[in-house]
């Protein structure tokens, strides 16, 4: 089971970094989006698969999974909503203010104020 | 056992929060923030003498026994550093006050420094690698939006490639973190470094300990530093003290951290990969350093060697090679504050940062002009001041390492920095005057006080080195042999 995870992560990966190379802005955000869900997924994996009860004790099961990955799994979800819906706005203002979602065209020039 | 090792974090936190709810009445905002740094500043002195007499303070948060638990881990170089990022912080907001316009004001510019301070400190403090990357996130947050506040095009322009960048790297630290849960199974730091000295570390911990050298690097601007002059020359200089004096330096701090507890068993390939790339990055920085005529490119260039010099002597990670990179951080932090207020007060005074139209600036401003001088000198390392100490002790380390290519590396990008920053005080402050009496932007007058009290510092840790040296040595004696903090930790 981790083999096929490990190689849907790795799909993830590749598919958001190559977003992340492109030009446009907002597939860079999706890039970055599809990279933290890799990322998540792999947290999960890491922790090993093993089937067991959901982590509640009212289950009353002999062996639950590992509560621990989830938690932080938990915390750097949000965390990335945050980053992420801030990145939105911060695209969004600057497609206002400079015109261009194009990363060529959002070179630094030498004598701009 | 105290609760003395929160309270760096929880004060910033508490007077951010309440910064947010008085956002129109900015002389409240003022009074509180310097209220909040002054007492952060305090606590963080005061944990600092409690850990010099009694040693490691660790605080289990939640009273949860140390590998369950989230630990809050005070050793002497987190004390000092915690200290030094406050008195920055003191420096900046003082310099804020006067620099930034009110529309940041009004706009949450204070409550974010405050938060970014919580995030600086609670880095620095933690002793769970989960929970570095949450202070982390939390210092990046602030950071985003203080970089984009205001919203000039320039601004937005260099957030978007600021964000991107640190959006990876979190995303890689992230997966370090996997890596490394899923070969020890914990999170604590102090329990992680127990277990790999147990298990050996083979070569695919060596792989994930390049993994979080990468991470570090990107945040601290080791080798991957491209981003870095892009953003810390687009927001104000108060604000760009700020980033320049603690941003990086928690990456820097990060290495140091994982490099000697978690990960000292390869030195062969771990600190050898580490001291190239700080060679790279005194070399490529000092390149940096020479080719701009521009005050903000030079003063970011000038960030980027030293985060490079730093980084050799924990690469070469002897004791005098540590106690000089530690004395380096603590002069580094700063001085950089000192430099970027200084810089920022002439761009200010002129109303431009390029170098061949700013002159004479010495006849009307002399105060600022000396303590520029003085600031060059203790960026290069003249002997009285700060930067010397730290650099003899870390090129001795080098010579003994017999690292003689990087030591002398390491001395010309000095060379370099000196040259940088006088052409910068020759350029502005010497010859004729192009601004008549009463034609400058802005009198400067807002960066007197924090660069003196920087200034009076510098000079200070220079003179007073052997003091200071007693309190660095206490700080590097868990670097060297990390069983002490390790069972500081878990005892």
């Amino acid at each position: 089971m981790e083999l096929y995870m490990s190689l849907s992560i790795g799909v993830l990966f590749a598919v958001g970094v190559y977003l992340i190379l492109t030009r446009s802005l907002l597939r860079i955000i999706l890039g970055t989006s599809l990279l933290t869900h890799g990322v998540h997924l792999l947290l999960l994996t890491m922790s090993r698969l093993k089937t067991g009860a959901a982590p509640l004790l009212g289950e009353k099961a002999a062996a639950y999974v590992d509560p621990l990955p989830q938690a932080l799994i938990l915390t750097s979800i949000v965390i990335s909503f945050g980053v992420t819906s801030f990145f939105f706005v911060l695209a969004y203002k600057a497609y206002q203010k400079l015109g261009t979602d194009d990363m060529e065209q959002l070179r630094g020039q030498d004598d701009e104020q | 056992m105290t609760n003395l090792a929160v309270l760096p974090i929880v004060t910033p936190l508490l007077f951010g929060v309440l910064l947010f709810f008085v956002r129109y009445r900015i002389r409240l905002q003022m009074g509180l923030a310097t209220a909040g740094t002054l007492a952060t500043l305090i606590f963080s002195a005061l944990l600092a003498h409690t850990v010099s007499k009694d040693g490691i303070q660790v605080l289990h948060v939640g009273g949860w026994e140390a590998p369950y638990g989230i630990p809050l881990v005070a050793d002497m170089l987190a004390a000092i550093l915690v200290t030094i990022s406050s008195v920055v912080t003191l420096a900046c907001l003082l310099y804020a006050f006067h620099a930034l316009d009110d529309e940041r004001k009004r706009n949450y510019a204070f409550p974010l420094m405050m938060i970014l301070l919580c995030g600086v400190n609670g880095s620095f403090l933690t002793g769970d690698i989960f929970n570095l990357f949450v202070f982390f996130e939390v210092m990046l947050l602030a950071s985003y939006v203080l970089l984009s506040l205001g919203g000039g095009r320039i601004q937005l322009r260099e957030t978007i490639k600021y964000i991107v960048i640190n959006i990876i790297a979190s995303s890689l630290f992230v997966i370090a973190i996997a890596y490394l849960y899923s070969i020890t199974g914990t999170l604590n730091m102090a329990h992680i470094a127990q277990r790999i000295a147990e298990l050996g570390q083979d070569g695919l911990t060596t792989t994930v300990s390049l993994l979080f050298l990468t991470v570090f690097g990107l945040k601290s601007a080791l080798f991957l530093f491209f981003w870095l002059p892009g953003s810390y020359s687009a927001p104000p200089a108060p604000i760009a003290a700020l980033f320049a004096a603690l941003l990086t330096k928690v990456g820097i701090y990060s290495i140091i951290r994982t490099f000697t507890l978690i990960f000292p068993h390869q030195p062969q390939i771990t600190h050898e990969i580490m001291m190239w790339l700080a060679g790279l990055t005194m070399l490529l920085g000092a390149l940096g350093v020479i080719a701009y005529w521009r005050i903000k490119q030079i003063l970011a260039y000038n960030v980027i060697v030293s985060v490079g010099f730093i980084l050799f002597g924990v690469g070469v990670a002897s004791e005098a090679a540590l106690s000089g990179a530690v004395y380096y951080l603590i002069h580094d932090m700063i001085a950089k504050a000192l430099i970027f207020i200084l810089g920022g007060a002439i761009i200010s005074i002129a109303g431009t940062d390029k170098l061949r139209e700013i002159s004479g600036l010495i006849h009307f401003r002399p105060i600022l002009g000396w303590l520029f001088f003085l600031s060059a000198l203790a960026l290069a390392g003249v002997p009285p001041l700060s930067g010397f100490v730290g650099k003899v002790m870390i090129l001795q380390g080098g010579v003994q390492a017999k690292a003689f290519v990087l030591v002398a590396l390491g001395l010309l990008s000095s060379l370099l920095v000196l040259y940088s920053v006088m052409k910068v005080f020759i350029n502005s402050f010497w010859g004729e005057t192009l601004l008549s009496e009463g034609e400058e932007k802005s009198t400067g007058k807002g960066a007197l006080l924090p660069s003196l009290i920087l200034a009076a510092l510098v000079v200070g840790f220079g003179l007073g080195a052997e003091e200071i040296l007693a309190y660095v040595r206490q700080a590097v004696e868990p670097l060297v042999d990390p069983s002490i903090y390790i069972e500081a930790v878990l005892s």
